[in-house]
C-alpha cells in the first residue's frame, strides 16, 4: 500500500545495503591488499576504486538530469535521490581508499577537497530536508503565502484608515512604516529582518502616552508592553479617538505577526535551497577537477 | 385579429435559426420568434474571439445556413448574413410567455411584450439556457439597469447597485469594488447560496463598511434623471422606511428561470422530476402536444450542429416529408459489422422484440442510445470487461449470451442471455467491476456509455424501475451468496429496498434496535463511537460493503453510529428474513461471523488511537469519500520544491493540472488541489460532447472533443479544471542544458499567454494514465511525501499515521 516514506527508507533501506556492502567490500579488499610500497591510486586496487569513484561522481552528477527527465520512467526521484544520498555518501571512503589517504597541495587533491565539499553541503541539505518541512507547516497553519500577504496589503489598508482618522503625525508614521516594509529579498536580509511595523507601533505608543498622560491622571509605570497598553486603554476614557487608537494597535499588533510568519516561512524555503547553490556549482567544479586529475595521471605521470 | 402562420419557431438558436432559415428557403410562411434584440443568444453571449467547435465531427451538416468550426463572430456573421439573403421573417424582442393550442387546430402564440399570432404548427428551440430574471419593478428595462457584466474593468468612479446574492452577483459586487462605489442589495436575508470564497469576500466587506448592504429590501422603481450628477436613481423600501439611492447603474444578477416551467405550461410532459430529464419526443420530433415540435437543446441534444440539422428536418417532417435523418449513415456504419445486419430499422426492431429493457423507449431515444454507443460482436471466449476495471459503461445483449465469473478460483460461471443486461454494478456504484464477464456464443452486444445510460434511467421511469430489480437481486447475491442459486435469495430480495442518504445523514445511531442491513450500493459511510463524549470515527466503508449486520449476529442493538460521508444509497434488507437467510445458508454464517471479528478488531484498534479517526473525518470533510484516488502530500516530508507540479505541467502539455499549496492541512496530512476522480464525477454532468470519461484504471480525463464551453470547470466542486491554450514548444533538455536555448524543464514557458487564448480546452489531471509507471507528480518527488492512495487505504493510512 502507498504510503509516506522518506527517502532513507526506500524499498527497505535498499541504497543503505548497497552503499555498506560496497564500502565494506572496499575496505576489505584495501586490508588485504598488499601493494608494492605505499597504498596508492596506482595499484591495481587504487585503479579500481578510482574507477568506481569517478563512475560514483558521474552517475550522482546524473541525478540532475534525472531531475528533469520528468517523462523519464527509470525508478522514482525518491529512489534516485535514496540512493544518491547513501551511495554519495560511501564516496567518501572510497575516494580516501583509493588515494591511501595521501593528500598534497596538487589537482588531485583538489578533485578530493570539492569533492568533500559538496558532500557535506550534501548532509547539510538533507539536514534541511529532515527538519524544516514541518516547521514550515506549523509556521504557515493552512494559511498560503499569497493569503498571508493579501491579509498584510488589507491591514495596511485599515490601518491607514485608522490613522487617519486619529492624527495627521500618526497617519505619517503608519504611512511611512507601510512603504518601508519589505518581505523577502536577499538571502542576507532574510536571515536578518528589520521590522518597520515596530517603528509605527513604537509612535504609535508614545503618541497615545503623550496623548493620554493628563487625562489618565496618574501615568502607569509600564507602558513598554503592549498588553499594558491595552489594558490602559481599555481603563480608560472611550472617545472616537481612543478607539481608533485601539484598533490601530491591534491592526498593527496583527501585522507584525504575519510579516513575523512570511519571513520566517521564506527563511525556511531559502535554507531548503540554498546549499544547492553550493552543492551543484561545486559539483560542476568537480567534475572539471575530476577530468583534470584523470587525464594528468595517464598522461604525466 | 392575429397574424397566422403556418410555423411558429420559437427561439433562434442554431436549432430555430436552422428551421426559420429552411423555411424561408422553401417559401412556407413562417415567423421566428425571439426574446433579444440578436440572435442565438447562447452563442452571443459565449465570450468575445471564443474558438467555437463543430462537433461531432462526422456528422454531415444539415441547413441552409453555414456552421463550421470557427470564431463566435465568423459564425455569427455568417448567420446574420444568411438570415438576410434568406428573409427570414424574425422578430426580435418577441419573448414568447404562453402557447396554447386552439380548439379549431393550431396554436395561439402569445409574447411578453403583448404580441400574438396563430400558428398551425410550433417548433420551440430556446435551449436550456432560460430566462434572465428581470427586477420586476417599472423602469426595469432602462438602460442603466443591465442583467449581465462582461468585463468589470469597463467601469469606475460610478455608483453602482448591484442586486441579487449569487455567485455572480458578489462576484460582480467584489470586481466592481475596486474602482467604484458598490451598494449591494440581497432580497433575501443572508447569502446562503454562494461559494464559500465569495461568502467570505463579501461578508468582509460589508462588515468593513466599504460596500453597503441592504437586506430584505423591497425595490419600488427605478427612474432615470436628467438633472443633477447621477443618472437614475432607485427608490426602495428598507425596514427602516423608504428610501432612495442616487446611482450611476444598477447590475442585476437574479439567475435565470429554467425554460421548464414555460414548457410545462405548453402542455409538455416531462417523464421525471430530475432535472436532466428531457421531455418525450417522437422520430420526427413531435412532442406529447400534436403539432408542438421541439429541437436542440431542449430535447437532449446539447451541440450546435445536431440542433441545427434538426431545425433541418423538423420542417421536412411538418411538410410532410420523409427525410433520412443526419445520423442514418453514421448508424448503418456502426452497425455495419453485427451478423447478418440489413438495416437500421430492422436492427431498432429487433432491439425493440429482444431485450425487454429498450422496449420501453421511443424509436428515437433508441437510435440516439445507438449512436453514442458501441455495438460489439466478440468471438466466444473474448473478454467483455475485467473484474476489477474502472469501466462504467453499460452492456445489453442483443443476441447470443455471456458468461460472468462470479468465482475465479473455482471457475463457477453464470450465463446471461439474449435479452439481459449486465454492467450495472460499475454503473450505479462507481467502483471497479465486480466480476470478468467473458462473451459466449453468438454474442452480439451493446455498449453503452455511462451519460446516455444515466440520462436514459432519468427520463424513462420503467427502465430505472427494471436496473434497480436486477441491481438488487445481483448485488444481495454476489455480497451474501456467491455459491447458492439466486433463489436461494427470495425472500430476501422481496423485502429489499432502496434509500437514499444525502451527505451527513445518519443511517443509525449507536444504541438503536438492530432491524436491517445496509449493503451500500452508492457512496460511503462513516462509523463513530461516542467516546468520552467525542465522536470517533473508527471506519470507513466504501460502496460494495454492507453495515448492521453485527447487530444481527451478535447483540441486538447498534454498537456504533452510521453516517452518510456522501450522498449515498444502500440497499436495505430486513433482519428477520436476514436472519432467517443466515440460519439456512451455514457458509455465509460462517463467512459473516469472520468478518465480524475482523472488524471488531479493527475498530478496537481504531478505538485505542483517536488521532487516526481525526485523520479519516479530516479526509471526509475534505470531499475524499467520494474519492477513487486522492493525491496526499506529507507535509512533514515536502521540501516545497515544486517538483511535482513541474512535472506534471513537462509531461501536460506545459500547464500543470494541481496545485501543491492551496489547500487544507491537518496533522501534516495536505490535500492539495487536485482531482481525485471521484465516483460519479460531477464534472462528466453536463458535458455537451460527453468528452469526460472514465479509464480502465480509473483515470477521469477529458478527450479532444472537448469544445472548451467550461461547464466541467464549473462543475468540479474542488476547483480541479481549468481552460487552458496549448503553450508553444519549448527547446529539448540537451539543447538547453548546452547552449542555454529558451525555458529549461520545470521552467515556465516563454508567455503563458502566448497560446491561442481563444482555443481553450478543459484540462484536468488523468493520472498520467499515458506513462507507465503511474502519477508523473509522485515519481517526480524527491523525497517521498506525494502519494496517491484510494478509499479502500484510508484506515490503513490513518493508523499507520497516528
Ligand atoms: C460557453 C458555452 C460554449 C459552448 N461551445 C460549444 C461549441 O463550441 N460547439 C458546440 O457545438 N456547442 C457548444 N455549446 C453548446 C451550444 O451552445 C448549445 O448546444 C446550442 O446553443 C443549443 O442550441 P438551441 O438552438 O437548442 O438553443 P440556444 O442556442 O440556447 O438558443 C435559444 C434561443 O431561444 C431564445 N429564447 C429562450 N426563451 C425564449 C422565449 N420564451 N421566447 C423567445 N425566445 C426565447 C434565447 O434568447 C436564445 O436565443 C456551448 C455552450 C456553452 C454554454
Ligand atoms: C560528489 C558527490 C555528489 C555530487 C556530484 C552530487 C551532485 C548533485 C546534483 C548534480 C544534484 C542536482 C541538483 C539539482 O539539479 O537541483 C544533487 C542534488 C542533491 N544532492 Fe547531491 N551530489 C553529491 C553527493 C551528495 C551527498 C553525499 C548527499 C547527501 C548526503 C547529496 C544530497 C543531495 C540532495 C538532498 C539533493 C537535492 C535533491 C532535490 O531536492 O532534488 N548529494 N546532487
Ligand atoms: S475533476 Fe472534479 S468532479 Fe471531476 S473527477 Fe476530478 S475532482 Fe471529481
Ligand atoms: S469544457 Fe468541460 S464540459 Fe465543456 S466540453 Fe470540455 S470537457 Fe466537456
Amino acid at each position: 500500500m502507498a504510503m509516506h516514506e522518506s527517502i532513507f527508507d526506500y524499498s527497505r533501506y535498499r541504497y543503505l545495503w548497497v552503499s555498506m556492502v560496497l564500502s565494506l567490500g572496499s575496505i576489505v579488499a584495501y586490508l588485504w591488499h598488499d601493494p608494492i610500497g605505499e597504498p596508492n591510486g596506482g595499484s591495481w586496487l587504487g585503479y579500481t576504486l578510482g574507477t568506481i569513484g569517478a563512475l560514483l561522481i558521474l552517475w550522482l552528477l546524473w541525478f540532475g538530469i534525472r531531475k528533469r527527465s520528468y517523462k523519464s520512467r527509470v525508478g522514482t526521484m525518491r529512489g534516485w535521490l535514496s540512493a544518491h544520498v547513501y551511495l554519495g555518501t560511501s564516496l567518501i571512503l572510497i575516494a580516501f581508499l583509493h588515494s591511501g589517504f595521501q593528500v598534497g597541495w596538487n589537482i588531485h587533491t583538489l578533485a578530493l577537497v570539492l569533492m568533500l565539499i559538496v558532500i557535506f553541503s550534501g548532509f547539510f541539505g538533507v539536514y534541511t530536508y529532515v527538519r524544516y518541512p514541518a516547521v514550515m507547516t506549523r509556521n504557515r497553519d493552512s494559511a498560503t503565502r499569497q493569503s498571508l500577504l493579501d491579509e498584510i496589503a488589507e491591514l495596511d489598508a485599515q490601518a491607514l484608515q485608522l490613522a487617519d482618522t486619529v492624527d495627521p503625525k500618526v497617519h505619517a508614521a503608519v504611512l511611512r512604516s507601510i512603504e518601508r516594509t519589505e518581505i523577502g529579498g536577499s538571502f542576507i536580509t532574510l536571515l536578518r529582518p528589520s521590522d518597520e511595523t515596530d517603528n509605527a507601533l513604537d509612535q504609535v505608543k508614545t503618541f497615545m502616552e503623550q496623548r493620554d498622560k493628563p487625562a489618565a491622571g496618574a501615568p502607569k509605570k509600564d507602558m513598554s508592553t503592549m498588553f499594558a497598553m491595552v489594558d490602559f486603554l481599555s481603563a480608560g476614557s472611550a472617545d472616537a479617538k481612543s478607539d481608533a487608537l485601539r484598533k490601530l494597535l491591534d491592526t498593527l499588533a496583527r501585522k507584525r505577526s504575519l510579516t513575523d510568519r512570511i519571513t520566517r516561512d521564506l527563511q525556511v524555503q531559502a535554507l531548503m535551497e540554498i546549499w544547492l547553490y553550493v552543492h551543484v556549482p561545486l559539483s560542476m567544479a568537480l567534475l572539471a577537477a575530476l577530468t583534470a586529475h584523470v587525464v594528468s595521471v595517464f598522461f604525466y605521470w | 385579429m392575429a397574424e397566422r402562420f403556418q410555423i411558429a419557431i420559437v427561439g433562434s438558436g442554431p436549432g430555430g435559426l436552422s428551421a426559420a432559415a429552411h423555411a424561408a428557403e422553401l417559401g412556407v410562411s413562417h415567423v421566428l420568434l425571439e426574446a433579444e434584440p440578436h440572435l442565438s443568444n447562447t452563442i452571443y453571449r459565449y465570450q468575445k474571439g471564443k474558438h467555437v467547435m463543430d462537433e461531432p465531427g462526422i456528422l454531415p451538416l444539415r441547413s441552409p445556413l453555414e456552421f463550421k468550426a470557427g470564431t463566435r463572430e465568423a459564425i455569427l456573421g455568417a448567420w446574420n448574413d444568411g438570415v438576410a439573403r434568406l428573409a427570414v421573417n424574425v422578430k426580435h424582442g418577441h419573448e414568447v410567455s404562453k402557447i396554447t393550442a386552439q380548439p379549431g387546430g393550431g396554436f395561439l402564440v402569445e409574447c411578453a411584450n403583448k404580441a400574438q399570432m396563430i400558428a398551425d404548427r410550433v417548433v420551440l428551440g430556446i435551449g436550456l439556457q432560460g430566462n434572465i430574471r428581470k427586477l420586476g419593478v417599472p423602469g426595469e428595462d432602462l438602460p442603466i439597469v443591465q442583467y449581465t457584466l462582461d468585463d468589470p474593468g469597463a467601469f469606475s468612479g460610478e455608483t453602482i447597485v448591484v442586486v441579487g446574492a449569487g455567485d455572480a452577483a458578489i462576484e460582480n459586487a467584489l470586481a466592481l469594488a475596486k474602482q467604484n462605489t458598490v451598494i449591494v442589495i440581497n432580497r433575501r436575508d443572508e447569502f446562503a447560496r454562494a461559494k464559500e470564497g465569495n461568502l467570505r469576500g463579501i461578508c468582509k466587506a460589508i462588515e468593513e463598511g466599504t460596500m453597503p448592504c441592504y437586506y430584505n429590501p423591497g425595490p419600488e422603481k427605478v427612474e432615470a434623471l436628467n438633472v443633477g450628477r447621477k443618472k437614475g436613481r432607485l427608490v426602495l423600501q428598507t425596514p427602516q422606511g423608504r428610501a432612495q439611492i442616487l446611482i450611476d447603474r444598477i447590475i442585476a444578477r437574479l439567475g435565470a428561470s429554467a425554460p421548464r416551467g414555460f414548457v410545462e405550461g405548453c402542455g409538455v410532459k416531462f417523464p421525471s422530476k430530475d432535472p436532466s430529464a428531457v421531455p418525450a419526443i417522437s422520430p420526427q420530433y413531435e412532442s406529447n402536444v400534436p403539432g408542438l415540435y421541439i429541437v436542440g437543446a431542449l430535447a437532449g441534444y446539447p451541440l450546435i450542429k445536431q440542433a441545427m440539422n434538426q431545425g433541418y428536418e423538423v420542417v421536412e417532417y411538418i411538410l410532410g416529408r420523409k427525410v433520412e435523418p443526419a445520423d442514418e449513415p453514421l448508424l448503418r456504419d456502426r452497425l455495419k459489422n453485427v451478423p447478418n445486419f440489413r438495416s437500421v430499422d430492422a436492427f431498432i426492431a429487433d432491439i425493440q422484440r429482444n431485450v425487454p429493457l429498450l422496449s420501453q423507449i421511443t424509436p428515437l431515444q433508441l437510435r440516439e442510445f445507438l449512436l453514442d454507443s458501441e455495438i460489439h460482436a466478440p468471438k466466444p471466449g473474448a473478454t467483455v470487461f475485467a473484474k476489477n476495471d474502472y469501466t462504467n459503461t453499460f452492456f445489453s445483449i442483443v443476441e447470443g449470451e455471456v458468461e460472468v465469473v462470479v468465482d475465479a478460483a473455482q471457475n463457477r460461471r453464470i450465463k446471461l442471455k439474449r435479452g439481459e443486461f449486465f454492467g450495472e454494478m460499475g454503473l450505479i456504484s462507481g467502483r471497479r467491476r465486480a466480476a470478468t464477464v467473458l462473451a459466449g456464443p453468438g454474442a452480439v452486444l451493446i455498449e453503452t456509455p455511462r451519460r446516455s445510460m444515466n440520462r436514459l434511467i432519468q427520463s424513462v421511469e420503467a427502465v430505472k424501475r427494471e436496473i434497480d430489480k436486477v441491481f438488487i437481486a445481483r448485488a444481495l447475491q454476489s455480497r451474501f451468496t456467491p455459491e447458492s442459486p439466486i433463489e436461494r435469495l427470495n425472500e430476501v430480495v422481496e423485502s429489499a429496498r432502496i434509500v437514499q442518504f444525502k451527505a451527513g445523514d445518519i443511517v443509525f445511531n449507536e444504541g438503536d434496535p438492530g432491524d436491517c442491513v445496509h449493503l451500500i450500493r452508492r457512496g460511503s459511510l462513516t462509523i463513530s463511537r461516542q467516546i468520552g463524549g467525542k465522536d470517533v470515527v473508527l471506519s470507513y466503508v466504501a460502496a460494495g460493503n454492507y453495515v448492521g449486520e453485527m447487530a444481527l449476529l451478535g447483540d441486538s442493538r447498534r454498537s456504533a453510529t452510521v453516517r452518510a460521508a456522501i450522498a449515498s444509497e444502500t440497499i436495505r434488507v430486513e433482519g428477520e428474513a436476514f436472519k432467517r437467510l443466515i440460519q439456512r445458508d451455514p457458509i455465509l454464517r460462517a463467512r459473516l461471523q469472520a468478518e465480524y471479528s475482523a472488524r471488531t478488531a479493527s475498530n478496537l484498534a481504531m478505538q485505542q488511537m483517536p488521532a487516526g479517526g481525526d485523520i479519516i473525518s479530516f479526509l471526509i470533510a475534505q470531499g475524499a469519500g467520494e474519492a477513487t484516488d486522492i493525491l496526499l502530500i506529507d507535509e512533514a516530508l515536502c521540501v516545497r520544491c515544486d517538483n511535482c507540479e513541474k512535472a506534471c505541467a513537462e509531461t501536460h502539455g506545459g500547464t500543470s493540472r494541481l496545485d501543491r499549496e492551496a489547500g487544507p492541512t491537518f496533522a501534516n496530512v495536505h490535500v492539495p488541489t487536485s482531482c481525485r476522480h471521484c465516483e460519479h464525477p460531477h464534472c462528466m454532468k453536463d458535458c455537451p460532447p460527453d468528452a469526460i470519461h472514465r479509464a480502465p484504471n480509473g483515470e477521469v480525463y477529458i478527450a479532444d472533443n472537448c469544445i472548451g464551453c467550461g461547464n466541467c470547470e464549473r462543475n468540479c466542486p474542488y476547483g480541479v479544471i481549468h481552460l487552458a491554450a496549448k503553450p508553444p514548444k519549448k527547446p529539448g533538455l540537451l539543447s538547453w542544458l548546452m547552449f542555454g536555448a529558451g525555458p529549461g524543464p520545470g521552467e515556465a514557458p516563454y508567455d503563458p499567454k502566448a497560446g491561442k487564448s481563444s482555443e481553450k480546452k478543459a484540462v484536468k489531471c488523468d493520472m498520467c494514465k499515458d506513462l507507465k509507471g503511474g502519477p508523473a507528480c509522485v515519481r517526480a518527488c524527491p523525497t517521498g511525501a506525494a502519494i496517491r492512495i484510494g478509499p479502500e487505504e484510508f484506515r490503513a493510512y490513518a493508523r499507520n499515521r497516528s
